[in-house]
């Protein structure tokens, strides 16, 4: 089949108008003598109009423009885990090796490498009976076990070939089932969802071994979390130590028109540190997308798809995936940018009215989910939210809170006192609470629930309490609510306040967590105790146990300093006479 | 030599800065055009928006003086710079001619001004400390190699003076490298050339400087390709002939007007105050031209100066600038009242990479604690600046009255200092460590033990 053919009439920036072609909206195109890539995004009567994901500087026209009749797929096969792409799945380390340090026009590379050979072990025989999703056999990926299955579009048939045991290359047909032939490559499109045989309300939490959410505002395998602050609140530290602990089998990470340096820093980071789990370099479990700010823009549309496929493909293999775009802003303002160029309606501030569709359509490919093939698998999305200023009216947070149940907010005024990682207690919240207790109480311990909604009562009394203390001082209150004072601020120091970057405090393990909470909640047991007795609060505050529970997170045997930590406490009460 | 090519006498409309030519041959996107008008004289243009029936084009000059019986020509290429080592020293216009009277610069590669992406996979992460000599940068916001660090200031501050002494005193410690610095000057007043020129003459500097340009009263057009002639001679510096690049940019607001003054004449769909909504991109493509790059020797570090209107951190020029840049220095009207130089506000001010360029081998082994401690305590201090104000100072405890001088001290010891002050980090640390004595030892709470038993000063 000759493709269809026709020629550029208008260039404007990353949008081109072409005549003499009859595509289906969002088909790939090949636009100019350079063949540059592009997408249809609006038909008007005869003319196309085309997003181009590259640079068009120069193109004029007259120059031919090519239908490709597909829409734009990803790849997905052996290979991805590891893999840096840019917004349409294009190797970023292949481009380097083909246009040298910049991204220059005009480059294709596959997304999974032709050269590699992977063992593939058969796990069905000829004649055997299979259906879409079903497994044929594994290849081993690093730690990963990586199961070719049947593409979701052959719903069943009969085995009639399957490949022997050994080493093949992502083209090579691996099986033949009702005719079709099989390679150990899928291509899905990125702009609808793969199917599963069912959805389930998510019960298991995603553990990030970061004590504010886990212990306070913790987020489902499955769920979708926001995470919106303005520029310096630490989103980025946050969704790098979510992709580096959290307990996910697999993580994709989409830097979507974000700082090229910060990619950078995953890039020499994550192959340094290894997977508390499998022992292995974080970068085995994962899949980097990086399109940076000054990358073209409707690359960047793209790249939250792309990305969102691949982790649908690991999720139908039975993992659990965690997904981070960093950043959902940068995506609604490609949106914006292309639908300006279009001459659309603008909604709120410039964006586009189908902003609001976009975002849960987005969001909505979460969840947790029994397979095609029967198995148990998940993607939990978080999704970083820029807003202007810092000011979380704006179109994208507030479209994104009507979808997500768990918002954790970053504030500005915790980063300019240092306190680290800056999600605000107050105003962060979580509708996992009554799904994940179950989880809590049968894998930490029984109280663990109560003991979260103690700390919340005592940190909500002491914004009250502040608000007196900033009209009158601390001087003037009553001993007990001065020891509430001391007791929030040690729920904030020790246990909310967490350092990314060191090397123990950068990963708490969920039963250390609760035992760092009990401690604090002992302490201020006793502390009431003493009052009661009393024993004036400064005297409770001083005492020096304080100073090296503080510092305890910090040491290289935390648990048994912990431990040491109770017992000090005992005695040192008992110095008090309680 | 010179492509031979139509002349056209067809435009139907002129506006603003744009002129519509209709019943052209094919012309590129972004392609460069001279127009001549009837007295002879010539502008130059670019191709904004091309198709079969009409062409755009925007006018660096400005039109004023354009009819519709002028002439275009379409020249068959986008933008190029000429670039070459002896343009070190000189002076240049916003759009790229020499000013100085010199001799012309000879050419020794023309480059696209435009500048294409960085493969983020050939980006090397940035982590040599550059040493300001300013302890509020140096100590607290430390600047790294291949960074862009912003400094957010508004009317009225002195952050020309903080943009110069910077880069007079800018260096790589033990190392004996090349620098450069590269000034993009966008709509700034003759009198602030006058400054910069001056102070560029008297030091020095200007031997080992490029400098561009784009005056107040130069067409608002000129000033959109200005940074990008001055970035793609920083690239050419930094990656080619392997020197290290610092480049200061000023004003930022003054180019985001223009930007929004051309989108406004293209009638297009404005976003947040009538700043196009591309401005993201936009600026991206400027900042995003720092960094280093694997195997090479060189790198380009930004400086770009911007005024927030109304100070007014939430405006968009500085809110999109802080979303792209890795962190900000942001100067404080209140510290300059106080007669404080330079006025930096420690507490919003923020270096992303400094965690990768401080340290033992790089500044000192204490500097990560020293800084967060010095964070916290200042922060403590300021907000009961606030109680005071209300209940006096008498009625604070005295933990509390430690704290409210260690403020002050804070102020007057680390973020004053001269304008000729060239401070070591070791310095600005034991200045530091001496400060920190006037809180209680168990107050030192970000700090580790070892490090108040190897630094504290035994009072």
């Amino acid at each position: 089949m000759t493709a269809e053919q026709g020629v550029i009439y208008r260039v404007a920036g990353p949008v081109v108008t072409a005549i003499g072609i009859s595509p289906r909206m969002y088909d790939v195109v090949h636009v100019g003598n350079e063949k540059l890539m592009g997408e249809v995004i609006k038909i008007v009567g005869d003319k196309t109009i085309i997003q181009v994901y590259e640079e068009t500087s120069g193109i004029k026209p007259g120059e031919p423009v090519t239908n490709t009749g597909l829409p734009l797929v990803v790849e997905l096969g052996p290979g991805l885990l590891t893999s840096v792409y840019d917004g349409i799945q294009r190797p970023l380390p292949v481009l380097r090796e083909m246009m040298g340090d910049f991204i220059f026009r005009g480059a294709t590379a596959p997304g999974l490498s032709r050269d590699l050979e992977w063992e593939f072990v058969p796990t069905v025989k000829v004649g055997d009976e299979v259906s879409a999703g079903q497994v044929l056999g594994t290849v081993q990926e690093g730690s990963m076990m990586h199961k070719i299955m049947v593409p979701p579009a052959i719903s069943k048939g009969k085995v009639e070939k399957i490949a022997e045991k050994g080493k093949y290359n992502v083209d090579k047909v691996i099986a033949v089932v009702d005719g079709h032939e099989l390679t150990m490559v899928q291509k899905w499109p990125v702009r609808g969802p793969r199917p599963v045989a069912e959805k389930y309300m998510p019960d298991v939490p995603l553990i990030t071994g970061l004590r504010v959410l886990d212990t306070m505002f913790p987020l489902a395998k499955g769920g979708a979390a926001a995470i919106p602050g303005a520029f310096g609140t630490g989103k980025t530290v946050t969704q790098q130590s979510l992709a580096k602990f959290s307990d996910a089998e697999i993580v994709v990470y989409i830097g979507c028109g974000e700082r090229g340096n910060e990619m950078t820093e995953v890039l020499t980071e994550f192959p340094e540190l290894t997977d508390p789990r499998t022992g292995e370099s974080l970068m085995k479990r994962t899949v980097l997308i990086a399109n940076t700010s000054n990358m073209p823009v409707a690359a960047r549309e793209a790249s939250v798809y792309t990305g969102m496929t691949i982790a649908e493909y690991f999720r139908d293999m039975g993992y659990n995936v965690a997904l981070m775009a960093d950043s959902t802003s940068r995506w609604a303002e490609a949106m914006r940018e292309i639908s300006s160029r279009l001459e659309e309606m603008p909604g709120e501030e410039g964006y586009p009215a189908y902003l609001a569709g976009r975002l849960s359509e987005f969001y909505e490919r979460a969840c947790r989910a029994k397979t095609l093939n029967g198995e148990d698998g998940s993607i939990t999305v978080i999704g970083a939210v820029s807003p202007p200023g810092g000011d979380l009216s704006e179109p994208v947070t507030q479209n994104t809170l009507r979808i997500v149940r768990v918002f954790w907010a970053l504030d500005t005024k915790l980063r300019e006192r240092r306190h680290f990682p800056t999600i605000n207690w107050l105003t962060s919240y979580t509708m996992y609470g009554k799904e994940l207790s179950g989880w809590f109480k049968d894998n930490v311990a029984e109280d663990f629930i109560d003991q979260r909604a103690w700390a919340m009562q005592v940190l909500q009394r002491e914004s009250e309490l502040q608000e007196i203390v900033q009209m009158v001082g601390s001087d003037s209150l009553p001993d007990e609510q001065k020891m509430t004072l001391e007791t929030a601020k040690m729920i904030r120091e020790i246990f909310l306040q967490q350092n990314a970057y060191h090397p123990v405090d950068c990963y708490c393990p969920v039963e250390r967590q609760y035992v760092m909470m009990k401690l604090i909640r002992k302490f201020s047991d006793l502390a009431e105790k003493a009052i009661a007795n009393g024993i004036a609060v400064d005297k409770i505050a001083y005492l020096p146990v304080r100073q090296r529970f503080n510092q305890a997170k910090y040491e290289e045997k935390i648990d048994e300093e912990l431990k040491a930590v109770g017992a000090d406490m005992e005695e040192q009460f008992k110095g008090l006479g309680v | 030599m010179a492509k031979v090519t139509k002349e056209y006498k067809t435009i139907s409309q002129i506006a603003g800065p744009l002129i519509f030519v209709k019943k052209t041959e094919p012309v590129g996107y972004q392609e460069m055009v001279s127009v001549r008008l009837s007295n002879g004289s010539v502008r130059r243009g670019q191709v904004l928006d091309s198709s079969d029936d009409l062409v755009v084009v925007q006018i660096f000059e400005g039109t004023t003086g354009i009819d519709r019986s002028a002439s275009v020509r379409f020249l068959g290429e986008a933008m190029k710079m000429p670039v070459s080592r002896d343009m070190l020293g000189r002076v240049l216009s916003g759009a790229g001619e020499p000013i100085d009277g010199g001799a012309p610069i000879v050419p020794e590669k023309e480059l696209g001004i435009e500048g294409a992406a960085i493969n983020p996979w050939a980006r090397d992460s940035p982590s040599d400390f550059i040493e300001t000599g300013i302890s509020t940068i140096d100590g607290m916001n430390t600047l790294v190699r291949g960074q862009k660090l912003p400094i957010f200031s508004a009317s009225g501050l002195p952050h020309n003076d903080i943009a110069l002494q910077i880069a007079r005193q800018a260096k790589v410690r033990g190392e004996n490298e090349e620098f450069a610095v590269v000034f993009i000057a966008m709509g700034i007043t003759n009198e602030e050339k006058q400054m910069f020129m001056k102070e560029f003459e008297r030091t020095g500097a200007l031997k080992s400087a490029v400098v561009f340009l784009n005056l107040a009263d130069d067409p608002a057009v000129e000033r959109i390709v200005t940074p990008r002639l001055g970035l793609t001679t920083a690239e050419y510096m930094a990656f080619e002939l392997d020197m290290q690049v610092l480049v200061i940019m000023t004003d930022v607001t003054n180019y985001c007007e223009a930007l929004r003054q051309v989108s406004a004449a293209r009638e297009e769909v404005p976003g947040r105050r009538g700043y196009p909504g591309y401005m993201y991109t936009d600026l991206a493509q400027l900042y995003e031209r720092a960094g280093r790059i694997k195997d090479k020797k060189g790198s380009i570090t930004q400086i770009p100066i911007l005024s927030m209107p109304g100070d007014d951190i939430t405006h968009p020029i500085p809110d999109l600038s802080g979303y792209i840049t890795e962190g900000q220095i942001v100067l404080s009207r209140e510290l300059h009242r106080n007669g404080i130089y330079p006025p930096v506000n420690v507490s919003s001010s923020l270096s992303r990479l400094m965690n990768s360029g401080v340290g033992k081998g790089k500044t000192r082994d204490d500097h990560k604690a020293v800084s967060d401690q010095l964070y916290a305590a200042y922060a403590e201090g300021k907000d009961l600046r606030g109680l005071v104000a209300i209940v006096g100072k008498d009625s604070l405890s005295e933990k509390d009255r430690k704290y409210l001088d260690f403020a002050d001290l804070f102020e007057d010891r680390i973020v004053r200092q001269g304008h000729d002050e060239d401070r070591s980090i070791e310095k600005t640390l034991d200045i530091a460590w001496d400060i920190l004595t006037e809180l209680d030892v168990d107050q030192l709470n970000r700090i580790d033990r070892k490090y108040i038993e190897k630094y504290l000063p035994k009072k």
